[in-house]
């Protein structure tokens, strides 16, 4: 080692941010490298709704989805489901890191808070990406017409990373108030299934109560299953509002998040 | 010409949690290479004053300047200048030993041509490089104290902080993690601020002490100047007793309270 301390050079912002989502988003790469059993039990939950509830409901008929197949209707929305349920539990972490030292210490870096929050909901997006590519080969075995074109497979990924990244500082943003771990596992469990189900992931917006349909256009979550849906089996869609409701919604999520995770570190 | 500015000076710094004053117009100075001990019970406010230092806590009243740098202004170049090791162990256990410390440098932005040396010559700093493709979850309890260490240093920092480096380490452990921090001041220069509980590593270890009780310094010495003002027999724990109103328990340790005793087995409970 060096017998002298060297002065770091200072980067620009506009190089810090994108260097700490990449340095954050690798670290959950290796993570995942090293316990592959995660990419297998993650993908129980999202393979039983394909396989048993979408194979059911397909026969059934019984929901109006304008001439597509239920299970290709489906299929885009447990992806945004199984990817939510991923980030939604982002906050859980942010408490462990804060109880082990971990935050303080990413706390004590050069990074701006802003930064530290992006990456990690981008981390929760590529971990998501799990979900993604199992519920895109499940569906494609179970004969769901699924685009072949990468360029809207890649678009795809954009609006899950996006919806996890939201999510995620959804999460952090109630950990920033909440500041345990319990509380956050129960406010997480109450929400998660009300998202899920106060959006379109399930069935059309069409179809529910004019309250429901009220929360539904509300959450970030039927917008992310709109594009998925559109970019996936090109079903009618509304991408440039979805896009744009999405980075509100994240930009948002990013300063509500940054600004109370000084919280947990005190 | 070597830098005039110490390594930390805190000039009247006053810091309240709501209706409790945790710091009381405490005036430090920690100069350039010396190794810098703040002993006292939990509660006088050692962890506040660390905390303020490296930015995690903004600065109520007074002022500090972490070499040369005022913290309420220049927080991230002070942060660019500091290594940190908090009470807890806190590697991501989910990752070698070298991803561990890579991370950090990805966080310091240690140039990318600049990067592996970097890591591999914190990692063989604190004598991991045999261990360092490991899963740090197989890690001993001195290990990862070591790991963290090699996080902290991989910046190469001209202030190290630690906050209780030794605590929930078996005595083997702990004599390896000071004997790294020692040779590491000689090597590099490095000026350390730590605190710790045990007196015996104290007295062997700092250069100079300072006593907190109640958020107020009580006394700043080198351990001898401390001990000779109290006698020509006595030791620092004599001298902390002296100062705290006999705030040690039977293990030589200050009174915990049950954050702090939580804190500790969790922190034990971690290392195995």
């Amino acid at each position: 080692m060096a017998s002298a301390p060297i002065a770091l050079a200072e980067p620009s912002i506009w190089r810090q941010f994108p260097n700490r989502v990449v340095t954050f988003c690798l670290v959950e790469l290796q993570k995942l490298s090293h316990d592959r059993t995660e990419a297998f039990t993650r993908a129980v939950q999202p393979v039983l709704w394909i396989v048993i509830f979408g194979e059911t409901f397909n026969r059934l008929h019984a929901i109006p989805t304008s001439g597509v197949p239920y299970l290709d209707f489906l299929a885009p929305g447990i992806i945004a489901q199984s990817s939510m349920f991923v980030a939604i539990f982002y906050g859980i972490q942010i408490i462990w890191e804060r109880d082990a030292g971990m935050l303080t210490k990413l706390l004590v870096t050069p990074t701006p808070r802003a930064a530290l929050i992006i990456g990690k909901g981008f981390a929760a997006g590529i971990r998501s990406m799990i979900q993604v590519v199992v519920v895109l080969v499940v569906s494609a075995i179970l004969g769901v017409a699924l685009t072949l074109n990468p360029l809207r497979v890649l678009g795809a990924c954009v609006f899950v990373l996006m919806g996890a990244a939201f999510f995620a500082c959804l999460s952090m943003t109630i950990a920033g108030v909440v500041l345990k771990r319990d509380r956050l596992m129960g406010i997480g469990q109450m929400i998660t299934m009300p998202l899920f189900f106060a959006s379109n992931a399930l069935y059309p917006i069409a179809v529910m109560p004019a309250w429901l349909k009220a929360v539904s256009l509300v959450n970030p979550l039927t917008y992310e299953v709109d594009a998925l849906r559109g970019l996936l089996i090109g079903t009618p869609s509304h991408l440039p509002l979805d896009f744009a409701v999405l980075i509100v919604a994240v930009v948002a999520g990013i300063a509500t998040a940054s600004s109370l995770i000084g919280r947990l570190a005190r | 010409m070597p830098d005039p500015s110490p390594a930390l000076l805190c000039a009247g710094v006053s810091y309240r949690y709501g209706d409790h004053l945790a710091l009381d117009e405490v005036d430090l100075r920690v100069e350039r290479g010396e190794i810098f001990g703040l002993l006292g019970p939990n509660g006088a406010g050692k962890t506040t004053t660390i905390r303020i230092a490296n930015t995690l806590l903004p600065l109520q009243e007074g002022r500090i300047d972490v070499l040369g740098f005022d913290v309420s202004r220049a927080k991230m170049a002070v942060r660019r200048r500091i290594g940190y090791v908090p009470q807890q162990l806190s590697i991501e256990a989910a990752l070698t030993g070298r991803q561990n410390v890579s991370w950090f440098a990805r966080l310091f932005d240690v140039p990318r041509g600049r990067r592996a040396e970097q890591v591999a010559d914190a990692l063989e700093l604190m004598g991991l490089t045999e261990s360092a493709d490991r899963l740090a979850s197989t890690y001993s309890g001195g290990m990862v104290r070591r790991l963290e260490l090699a996080q902290a240093l991989v910046n190469r920092p001209e202030l190290l902080v630690l906050d209780e480096p030794t605590v929930g380490l078996d005595p083997v452990a702990r004599d390896g993690v000071w004997q790294r921090v020692a040779e590491l001041r000689d090597t590099t220069g490095m000026s350390v601020l730590l605190t710790t509980h045990y007196m015996e590593e104290a007295d062997l270890l700092c250069d100079r002490i300072a006593l907190l009780h109640l958020g107020r310094v009580e006394t700043v010495g080198s351990p001898g100047e401390l001990k000779r003002a109290l006698g020509h027999d006595a030791t620092l724990e004599d001298v902390f007793r002296h100062h705290t109103g006999n705030e040690l328990d039977d293990q030589g340790e200050a009174r915990p309270t049950i954050r702090s005793i939580r804190s500790t087995r969790r922190t034990a409970g971690r290392v195995g």
